[in-house]
């Protein structure tokens, strides 16, 4: 039977127009429509982030235009309290769920993954293409939340009962939150088989060659993101199947007896609100190294192109990629401190939270020793690359103070966490999101982005985001909390107002950077110098085949992989980096 | 090395030959396994690993279980007697799926045919079963809200019926595919397809015994 696939033409039926760029089974095409709604969601979560940092700023403000754009939530253009809690919902669900997932892992997973191991396509093209068509209606359910009665969920993007649970408890929890579950249920479905992919074509469907041991460290990266996800995400699905029970069905799962809610007792008995946090952070902790490590993944690719020599440390950092992956799965507690758990049960998730940063320390040393002695050229993708490694180190030190629960009862809840888990899910993601688009935006559209505009769009991100999520440290260690519409009505906070004004602007110039993305994106499609094959003089497969790859990625026949990913200088070669194809006749082996 | 990888896909020539609606377009995918695949079916990985996430649901439910019955206020309900029977079935299902699975092996049709409808006819008959026993708890007067066991028990049950349900409609899409003679590349289609199922339909037998011991033990 091989024998006869193998004669077969390799020229392709002839598609319409509907079946290859909608419903598309091809990778690449599915790659980039996660990749571009990913960015139609960023701008969403964006606009909603400065709306939040608009009232921050100048609370109780009548802003007109905006009274216009949402008639209920800004009644005569003022902000309303739940209207602000809708807001930091929704914007921290969706760039977590719906933007840094869908562009990052889903987007540059499904496009890279096959081009990087020298497959063909994904291990289930139908199934891939179903995994977008998925998420897509959850996407309209999540954004059309903001227009059912009530207004969107508003218990945060950790849904926390009883808040969560209780209709009457907030306006955003009566069909907003519905709504929410619904299409975090479509999210993970989707996520599902998104990962079954990912994890079944880095597996089975590798190139002659190439071993697990000559993968670029994207690819392992986005295998044990897929792996990580593949078992957490069950748990928020339990979860949330038990929390829509005990909404619409009267159960008690979560909500405990004697609950009051304008003078009516509720119904339920027994249930424990704690019982969510621990399914949610068993989900939630995961969670961010699934997003944070394609990022770093993504740099590790990078970096050799623009030092033009080998990585630091590929084996040791596979072994911590394990070792971060395990136990990413047993230190969810570490959210929980100030939740009245047992505290030798605390001590227990601190010793393993200061345990995790032994590896990624590791890897973070590694990322810092690939710089050294290389012949470094700061293009765009390797200024953002830099900075992954700049955030990566500011985002643990803040982790650092938080594992440790005397610290955390201090800081939990206020400004440090948040400054906190924007360097980490905010900031590595969004950088190594950049980084890699800047790098691959060549091989997916044939064109190079602009330089000038990159390096701009570089300074003007990476300033304003230390002025914004540093500052904000400063904040939380002067008690700031987290979540509230407003800080005008606490003298303690009477001398931080002008930090806080200066984070809103920074705010605000941060935004308005993205714009000069958006712009370079869309200039360079069309007007952007033609890119050629192998723009970088990189190594790895994707670079052998043209920019944009054709329909099965490779021609007649699939590639065979000689050496690692990482073969830069190579003493003796002809050129300062050795694909890996090219055999050992052709040029000089190493592992 | 080139040679020695075309002389490996030769070696497996009945390689991954799960139907895939898109084999069309994406032509030759036994290419790959010719580096370093891990196992030889590539269907076969993907539902380990799908099954390796159903797990992990159920082990989600486990902890929430076990939590909740610590509280003060569980009270276990008596189970209906009907689930032995229920169990039964699906055992029984479970043997005649594995006698379709010998058939398919050996690639006979006709075999394969008849012990794959028994198997989805007790499939059925255990689905059948379970939604009886809904209705005879809710006659007792336990419902979904009455107790947290009950909310488990209507939970899980129907939870695992839901996964039963696949199952079953991807048993009557292979009765569906399976017809005698055809040619041998579509005999070992099925064989592979009967693979799948099979394994699916074991976990979900395993499944059933791990929750029925679970709800029963209150
Ligand atoms: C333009 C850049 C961004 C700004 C100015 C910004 C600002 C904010 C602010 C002010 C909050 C509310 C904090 C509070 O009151 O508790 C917040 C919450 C949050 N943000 Fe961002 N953010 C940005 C980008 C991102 C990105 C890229 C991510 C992640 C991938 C992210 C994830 C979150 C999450 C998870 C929350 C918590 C929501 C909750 O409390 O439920 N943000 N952000
Ligand atoms: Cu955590």
């Amino acid at each position: 039977m091989a024998s006869t696939v193998q004669q077969e033409p390799v020229t392709h039926r002839k598609q319409g127009f509907i079946r290859r760029y909608i419903f598309s089974t091809d990778h690449k095409i599915i790659g980039i429509q996660y990749f571009l709604t990913g960015m139609v969601m960023a701008v969403i979560a964006g606009f909603l982030a400065m709306l939040i940092r608009l009232q921050l700023a100048w609370p109780g403000e009548k802003w007109e235009f905006l009274g216009a754009l949402f008639p209920a939530g800004m009644e005569d253009g003022i902000m309303k309290p739940e209207f602000y809690l809708s807001l930091v919902t929704m914007h921290g669900t969706l760039m977590v769920f719906f933007v840094v997932s869908f562009a990052l892992v889903s987007g540059f997973g499904n496009y890279l993954i096959p081009l990087q191991i020298g497959a063909r396509d994904m291990a289930f093209p139908f199934l891939n293409m179903l995994s977008y068509w998925v998420v897509v209606p959850a996407c309209i359910i999540m954004l059309v939340s903001f227009l059912v009665e009530g207004g969107a969920a508003a218990s945060g993007w950790t849904a926390y009962p009883p808040l969560s649970a209780v209709k009457e408890a907030i306006p955003g929890s009566q069909w907003g939150q519905t709504l929410w579950l619904l299409a975090m249920a479509l999210f993970i479905v989707s996520f599902t088989m998104g990962g079954l992919n990912f994890v079944t074509t880095v597996l089975n469907l590798r190139a002659a060659g190439m071993s697990m041991r000559r993968l670029p460290l994207m690819v392992w990266t986005l295998f044990i993101a897929a792996v990580l996800g593949l078992l957490a995400f069950p748990a928020l699905t339990a979860a949330a199947v038990m929390l829509l029970f005990d909404r619409h069905f009267d159960t008690s799962f979560f909500l405990p007896s004697g609950l009051f809610f304008g003078n009516k007792l509720l119904p339920n008995e027994g249930g424990t609100p704690l019982l969510w946090q621990h399914l949610f952070w068993f989900l939630g902790h995961p969670e961010v190294y699934v997003l944070v490590l394609p990022a770093l993944g993504a740099a590790f690719d990078i970096l050799p192109c623009f030092t033009r020599k080998p990585i630091f440390g590929y084996r040791i950092t596979i072994y911590s990629l394990y070792a971060i992956g395990f136990l990413s799965m047993i230190v969810w507690g570490h959210h929980m401190f100030v939740s009245g758990m047992n505290p030798y049960v605390g001590e227990f998730f601190s010793i393993g939270t200061m345990a995790i940063t032994v590896p990624f320390a590791v890897v973070g040393v590694n990322l810092i020793a690939s710089l050294w002695g290389g012949a470094i050229r700061l293009t765009s993708p390797m200024l953002f690359a830099v900075g992954v490694i700049a955030l990566v180190g500011t985002g643990g030190l803040g982790g650092i103070f938080l594992g440790n629960p005397t610290a955390d009862i201090q800081l939990h809840d206020t400004y440090f966490v948040v400054g906190h888990f924007h360097f980490m899910i905010g900031g590595v993601t969004l950088f190594g999101i950049f980084a890699g688009t800047y790098y691959w935006f060549p091989k997916m559209f044939g064109r190079l982005m602009n330089e000038k505009l990159g390096k701009l769009h570089f300074w003007l991100t990476l300033l304003p985001f230390y002025a914004v999520f540093f500052g904000q440290h400063f904040q939380g260690l002067g008690g700031t909390p987290r979540r509230y519409y407003s800080f005008t009505k606490f003298t303690f906070l009477e001398s931080l107002q002008g930090l806080n004004l200066f984070i809103s602007i920074s705010a605000f110039v941060l935004g308005a950077a993205q714009l000069i993305f958006l712009l370079n994106f869309f200039w360079s499609l069309i007007k952007g110098a033609k890119a050629g094959d192998n723009p970088w003089r990189a190594t790895t497969l994707e670079w052998a085949v043209p920019s944009p790859p054709p329909h099965g990625n490779w021609g007649e026949k699939l590639p065979v992989v000689y050496r690692w990913p990482y073969e830069y200088s190579l003493e003796g070669a002809p050129e300062d980096y050795t694909p890996q194809t090219v055999s050992p006749e052709e040029g000089q082996v190493t592992t | 090395m080139r040679e020695r990888a075309t002389a490996r896909i030769e070696a497996f020539p009945t390689v991954m030959t799960f139907p895939h609606a898109d084999d069309v377009s994406v032509p030759g995918k036994e290419e790959n396994l010719a580096g370093g695949a891990l196992i030889r079916s590539t269907s076969q990985l993907g539902l380990w690993i799908f099954l390796a996430t159903v797990t992990m649901l159920f082990a989600a439910f486990t902890s929430a279980y076990l939590v909740r019955k610590s509280g003060s206020d569980w009270q276990p309900v008596s189970l209906p007697a009907i689930l032995w029977f229920n169990t039964a079935l699906l055992l029984c299902s479970s043997v005649t799926m594995e006698l379709g699975r010998a058939r398919g092996k050996r690639l006979q049709t006709r075999g394969l045919r008849s012990w794959l409808l028994a198997s989805t006819l007790l499939g059925l008959g255990f689905l059948l079963g379970q939604l009886l026993a809904w209705r005879q708890l809710a006659a007792q007067g336990v419902f979904l809200p009455s107790s947290p066991h009950s909310s488990f028990f209507y939970i899980l049950t129907g939870l695992h019926g839901f996964h039963l349900l696949a199952g079953l409609l991807l048993l009557l899409y292979l009765l569906f595919r399976v017809r005698p003679g055809g040619n041998p590349g579509n005999r070992l289609a099925q064989r592979d397809l009967t693979n799948l199922c099979a394994t699916y339909w074991h976990f979900l037998g395993g499944l059933w015994l791990y929750l029925f011991v679970m709800l029963s033990i209150g």
